[in-house]
């Protein structure tokens, strides 16, 4: 079974390190990450909350070109894994939803039968390539740099496909067994706010300042995050809320796949660092090694 | 379960339609019944990132589901301010989907055209829908100009600083990129349209009313 790849819509334009960096780390381990034709929006959280037949054909329609192509979706958004998996929830357990958004599918030419499983590509590298793989693979050590691992709400929750809800440990397992030191943060599930960012920022400032701030405390040189709306909350507004809370925050948020990247042995120009707002500082471009 | 009409208060025919389109809605959720159990225990409450800026907390939602104040719950703040982290829904010790909820009150709320005034979170909805209706896909940047154009147009020359320092950062794309077969996707989206009306069964009595 082959790997579909659903970049989602931030990852094509606001979120363009996070598309390249996990095709660059994928074709790394030769892994072939071959994306899904014709893809369209998920739906997000914004269409859930206007109509429910609507939402859900919208996004089934991903689901069954999946399934027409015989592979795993693989989903590097927060929201797209989430709303993507919850489709595909709703129309394995409810029989009338699945007929009637099959109704709407085959007007596309289109149908779904419900054996498509969707992936992060957290899951996927570690638990499909494996922390072995990965560690014979990397050649630059993370050795010295103190990482805080967030990942946000949407990778767990709800379902918790291949980590624990409350305590995730991908990520930190990842990231300790090239080299760094993950620091104790427990707001790494910690909402953003995500669109509050938009609709109700004084939230949302709030929310964030939080997460920044638990990083400072453990003397956290960078955030690794897996979610392109967390790192643009994080990293474009950082300076916003250092204004409204008189902080000074400095801390670089990254995509995991980044750094990733980075202990493979990545150019620094081939994963566009030039995208993150807070500057990613010489000791974690250079490796510490 | 009792009859519609038993309620604690008499309800108007209105409040009576609102009850029996959310149970439905809430039907449709896979474990979505899981609601009749709700202990009052507020562990979704406690849970909620944002639960101090709401005007009703999550427990209370469900207690007003309970006493058929479905006119409160709809206009209230606390819908539109949650943003679906799922804690609730992980915590809750008999399983209630919390969040799943208050999507299906979300969407009471559009239908009926009962939310507080004033408020920006509808109108970010109805234009994200818009745009992906069109184009198949999201375009960030006509997203937040649509949506400042329905809610206050002055601030958009106050994002200019911001979209300054994403340009500069190569994290602005000039064009929306649209999908290629969006004849099919306007045919199935014509096509759901109708199936959202089609109840195909009678529901059963909303619980308690």
């Amino acid at each position: 079974m082959s790997y579909l790849y659903y970049p989602g819509c931030s990852l094509e334009s606001s979120a363009r390190s996070y598309d390249v960096s996990t095709r660059w780390v994928f074709q790394r381990f030769n892994l072939e990450l071959k994306e899904l034709e014709d893809w369209n929006c998920c739906g997000a959280t914004m269409y859930m909350s206007i109509k429910e037949t609507i939402s859900l054909s919208f996004s089934a329609r991903n689901l069954a070109l999946a399934e027409r192509n015989n592979g795993q979706i693989v989903a590097p958004c927060s929201s797209c894994y989430t709303i993507l998996n919850k489709t595909n929830h709703i129309l394995q357990e409810n029989f009338i939803m699945r007929a009637k958004v099959n109704q709407s599918l085959k007007r596309a030419g289109l149908e779904y039968k419900g054996t498509v499983k969707v992936r992060h590509p957290l899951d996927v590298l570690v638990n499909d390539v494996g922390l072995e793989r990965i560690k014979e693979k990397a050649v630059r050590s993370l050795k010295g740099i103190r990482i805080a691992p967030y990942y946000g709400c949407q990778i767990v929750r709800p379902e918790g496909f291949f980590d624990d809800r409350e305590n995730p440990i991908t990520m930190d397992e990842l990231f300790s067994s090239l080299g760094a030191t993950i620091i104790p943060y427990p707001v790494k599930l910690r909402c953003c706010g995500g669109m509050l960012m938009t609709t109700f920022p004084r939230v949302a400032f709030e929310l964030n300042r939080e997460i920044l701030e638990a990083a400072e405390v453990e003397k956290a040189e960078v955030i690794v995050t897996t979610c392109p709306l967390c790192q643009i909350n994080l990293d474009a507004y950082q300076d916003k809320i250092n204004k409204r809370f008189g902080t000074k925050f400095q801390i670089p948020i990254m995509f995991f796949t980044q750094l990733l990247a980075l202990a493979l042995g990545a150019d620094r120009y081939e994963i566009r660092f030039k995208e993150n707002i807070v500057p990613i500082p010489e000791k974690i471009l250079g490796g510490a090694s | 379960m009792a009859d519609i009409m038993a309620g604690p208060q008499a309800k108007d025919r209105k409040t009576k339609e609102l009850l029996r389109t959310f149970w439905l809605q809430v039907s449709n959720i896979p474990g979505g019944q899981k609601i009749k159990r709700c202990l009052q225990c507020g562990t979704c409450t406690g849970s909620c990132p944002v639960s101090p800026t709401m005007d009703i907390m999550p427990r209370e939602v469900i207690a007003l589901f309970r006493a058929g104040d479905m006119e409160s719950l709809l206009k209230s703040r606390t819908i539109w301010i949650c943003a679906s982290c799922y804690a609730c829904t992980v915590r809750c010790p008999v399983g209630i989907k919390v969040t799943d909820i208050l999507y299906a009150l979300k969407r009471l709320a559009m239908e009926n055209n009962l939310f507080p005034a004033r408020f920006p979170v509808h109108a970010l909805s109805r234009s994200f829908v818009s745009l992906v209706n069109f184009f198949g896909r999201s375009y960030e940047p006509g997203l937040l100009i649509l949506f400042y154009l329905r809610t206050k147009p002055a601030r958009l020359l106050g994002l200019l600083p911001l979209a300054w320092k994403l340009w500069r950062h190569g994290r602005i794309s000039f064009l929306p990129r649209g999908i290629k077969r969006k004849k099919d996707l306007q045919a199935l989206l014509k096509e759901a349209e109708i199936m959202e009306m089609i109840i195909p069964w009678e529901p059963e009595p909303v619980p308690g009313h």
